[in-house]
């Protein structure tokens, strides 16, 4: 593997997309908001999409919809199918799990009346505290 | 953007216009189908799904100060790696990478001769990938009796109370 200019050309949408899947990633990891997680999320899964799709691009290629009926006697290059059924069917089943996690946090909104993952955290802690407090107590007497 | 702003509304509606231009990009990149489900869904319905979550729960999001120097580790190696991943690959648009060398001409190929349609990507989504796509819709019924279970007890509790 020679690193040439021609090879960074070739692999430079490649490092695009990583770099917005790790924005994504370092939204869901650093932020405490949930509704800014699913976002960050979404930014994920997109990027991975796109990176899909990229690896079925032919250049100087066109839509895989068939110009003339008999694909094998047309000069016509069409770029992979394949990647784009495998993507349309991420993207549904993507926003299956996005609105059941918007549908969590609303019942997470509702129990602790928060989104903030600390503020949830830290209620968890006070409640197990006193939980445990009450189960000494009981103990005791 | 994403990252400062506090007002969730900004945040979701910058996340509908990144869909949008991404739609866009996978027109570029002759993903049509894919652009218009982009499009309908990631612009359209996770948006206002978003936005409906936010109406129900907040609209701002409080200022907090957070560790930020454990992520950026974790963002660092994970790119690092990925970045690795991707030197072996073929330059992007090539014309015979091993992507390009076996189904997809073949599947080019015979769409048309079994199906009589000239959009490759829906003949094989709706009958060669038939069961797959009958189990994606298992996967959304699934998620919508989800939904529907943890938001139904909502109404109830709050008369309970």
């Amino acid at each position: 593997m020679d690193i040439n200019l021609d090879f960074i050309y070739g692999h430079l949408p490649y490092w695009l997309f990583i770099i917005l899947m790790l924005s994504g990633l370092f939204i869901v990891v650093s932020r405490g908001n949930l509704i800014k997680k699913i976002v960050g999320l979404n930014i994920f899964q997109t990027s991975v999409f796109m990176f899909y799709i990229s690896i079925g691009k032919i250049t100087g290629g066109t839509a895989p919809i068939l110009l003339d009926k008999s694909y094998s006697n047309s000069d016509v290059a069409y770029s992979n199918p394949l990647p784009h059924v495998l993507i349309l069917t991420a993207i549904v089943v993507g926003i299956a799990t996005t609105s059941l996690g918007l549908a969590l946090i609303i019942k997470i909104r509702e129990e602790y009346d928060t989104v903030e993952e600390d503020d949830i955290q830290k209620m968890d802690e006070k409640d197990l505290m006193t939980y445990n407090k009450k189960n000494v107590l009981e103990f005791k007497s | 953007m994403a990252l400062t702003l506090n007002h969730l509304f900004a945040v979701i509606m910058l996340s509908g216009a990144f869909s949008l231009v991404s739609a866009m990009l996978f027109v570029v990149m002759d993903a049509v189908d894919v652009a218009f489900t982009e499009a309908a869904v990631g612009a359209g319905v996770s948006t206002v799904l978003m936005l409906s979550t936010m109406a129900l729960t907040v609209r701002i999001q409080k200022e907090k100060k957070k560790p930020i120097i454990l992520p950026i580790v974790v963002i660092c190696l994970v790119g690092i790696l990925l970045i690795y991943g991707t030197l072996d690959m073929p330059n992007f648009g090539a014309f015979d990478s091993p992507a390009q060398l076996h189904l997809g001409s073949k599947y080019l190929d015979i769409t048309y001769k079994d199906m009589g349609i000239p959009n490759v990507v829906t003949g094989i989504l709706a009958s060669y990938r038939g069961y797959d796509t009958l189990g994606e819709t298992v996967v959304v019924l699934t998620a919508g009796l989800g939904v529907i279970l943890l938001l139904s007890g909502l109404k109830g509790r709050k008369n309970k109370e």
